[in-house]
């Protein structure tokens, strides 16, 4: 079981998505990469990014980056673990944690409000993940 | 975490009377140029200038406003000055308004840049009340504006959670000379309201009460106001039920009733709430024979009968079914005057714009791509849902 966020477990995310039929249909105009940061990993100072290429219903790359100028992603979204944890496991619906802000987005909003479902099946996907937190 | 958010409402004969008492300088009126003719806007701008503001109108909304107009209305503000914004009318005026209220204080936007997402840091400087001339829309208690693209033939949502009216003004005379078509178009559109914020997985505490009561009084009230527009208790009771589902839509969301409505209606343009109410049966249908609980509360709620969930809710739609013709309502897309080879012609954009729409997916069932083309094609052809 991948712990989450880890290099292993950005394999499962690029495997979830590209087994997932909704996906791959909601997000088939979809163009723009995303950084993926979770701040506030116990024991942990610095937060972790992952970075995942998404391109017309697939997701070409997935992995942990070290350096934050390793690429210009389109997008950014960023929480903390246990909000993370809250929408891997759908105890928090994705478009109420950006509203609440428990969820922050940077990149052209008006590209998600126009791709609510691509961003929905995104998330939907990321809970098919069989996922270990860390404690 | 979430957020309980109403404007200050003040309601009942004479509220309008409420304007000669605000404070400010410069009121900047957003409606349509029908209402100029009827003479509301004056009875606006009566208390406004009792009050010692400088009053300026901008009377071009039209049904389903564009990112034009809305742009043309916020210039005009600026221009002026306005430090209140007011916005008169249905839904589309209401709507309009907001988005001039953000735009006039926060001048370094434009339209497409307001979104529920990003911090809006309004000033304050600018002050919003929204008065409804019709009971339904409820965008006087709710955030979101619905803005047309005409470049893309689609429905944007617009609007920032803090957008919302600083003071709602819910006065039954207004809306009590709506021909009796409106009463209906607007009237079911607010129980469509209650009934996909009731069921939506947003629905919370707060508002399943409010929402619950605003549907008793449609099915009470609707049919009198409807039958004799005089009827002010049945005016009266039906402008606070779509005030109560506009708090409802501002607290949560509506469904999939109008996500199918909003695409349909960004290539025909039918009446917003003709084309909620005549998907809200499909819709009901389609969901309900997966996730009928709630549909079934609300119709234990109403008294109807049924042993098991599934019963309840299919007596719901039949009740509703019931009220649809009591106020000669169209029961299938073709009765909303959408000829059937156009139909057919735009399909492909209208189901793509519907699973855009940000309403899909607030509901107990979500449907696929095929799903979404199979409910509007029966819809079109008025076939009960069996899938
Ligand atoms: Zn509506």
């Amino acid at each position: 079981m991948p712990r989450f966020p880890s290099q292993e477990w950005a394999v499962a995310f690029k495997d979830a998505l590209n087994t997932s039929k909704n996906y791959a249909e909601a997000a088939r105009n979809w163009e723009g990469d995303f950084y993926f940061v979770v701040t506030d990993i116990p024991g942990q100072g610095d937060p972790v990014t992952m970075y995942a290429d998404l391109w017309h219903g697939q997701c070409r790359d997935a992995y942990i980056v070290d350096e934050l100028d390793a690429h210009r992603p389109a997008f950014t979204m960023t929480a903390k673990l246990p909000t993370w944890r809250k929408v891997i496991e759908k105890k928090l619906d994705p478009i109420q944690g950006l509203l609440t802000r428990q969820l922050k987005l940077e990149g052209s909003m008006t590209t998600i409000m126009k791709n609510v479902k691509a961003a929905t099946e995104l998330v939907n996907s990321l809970s098919t993940i069989d996922t270990q937190f860390p404690a | 975490m979430w957020f309980f958010r109403a404007p200050h409402i003040v309601y009942g004969e004479d509220a309008l009377s409420y304007l000669a008492s605000i404070q400010g300088e410069r009121a900047f009126i957003v409606t349509d140029a029908n209402l100029v003719k009827l003479g509301v806007v004056d009875r606006v701008t009566e208390p406004l200038t009792e009050a010692g503001l400088a009053v300026d109108v901008f009377s071009e909304v039209e049904p389903d406003p564009s990112i034009e107009t809305v742009t043309r209305a916020s210039a005009q503000a600026r221009a002026f000055h306005a430090d209140w914004v007011i916005g008169l009318g249905g839904g589309s005026a209401m709507d309009t308004a907001k988005m001039v209220r953000v735009l006039a204080d926060r001048t370094d936007l434009q339209a497409i840049d307001v979104n529920p997402i990003e911090p809006i840091n309004l000033s304050g400087r600018v002050k919003l009340c929204t008065i409804p001339t019709t009971s339904g829309t409820g965008a006087e208690a709710s955030w979101p504006s619905i803005v047309t693209d005409h470049s893309e033939n689609r429905k944007l949502i617009l609007g920032h959670t803090d957008s919302l009216a600083d003071v709602a003004i819910v006065d039954p005379s207004i809306p009590a000379g709506m021909p009796a078509w409106l009463t209906a178009d607007t009237g079911m559109d607010a129980l469509v309201h209650a009934i996909e914020i009731y069921a939506g997985p947003w629905h919370n505490d707060f508002v399943d009460g409010m929402v619950l009561q605003a549907i008793k009084l449609i099915f009470e009230y609707l049919p009198r106001a409807y039958r004799d527009g005089s009827d002010m208790e049945a005016r009266e009771k039906m402008h606070i039920a779509a005030t109560m589902a506009g708090v409802g839509i501002n607290n949560s969301n509506v469904g999939l009733a109008h996500a199918l409505a909003h695409s349909l209606g960004g290539v025909f343009h039918p009446p917003h709430g003709r084309a909620t109410s005549t998907f809200l049966p499909y819709t009901l249908q389609f969901i309900t024979r997966e996730a009928p609980e709630r549909y079934a509360d609300i119709a234990r709620w109403l008294d109807l009968p049924g042993d098991t969930p599934a019963e309840r809710a299919t007596a719901l739609i039949a009740a509703y079914k019931q009220l649809q013709r009591q106020v000669n309502h169209p029961v299938d897309v073709r009765g909303l005057k959408v000829p059937e080879d156009k139909f057919y012609v735009n399909l492909d954009h209208i189901v793509e714009a519907a699973e855009a729409d940000g309403t899909m997916f607030n509901n107990p069932r979500i449907p696929d791509t095929q799903e979404v083309r199979r409910l509007f094609e029966y819809a079109y052809a008025g076939h009960d849902v069996d899938f």
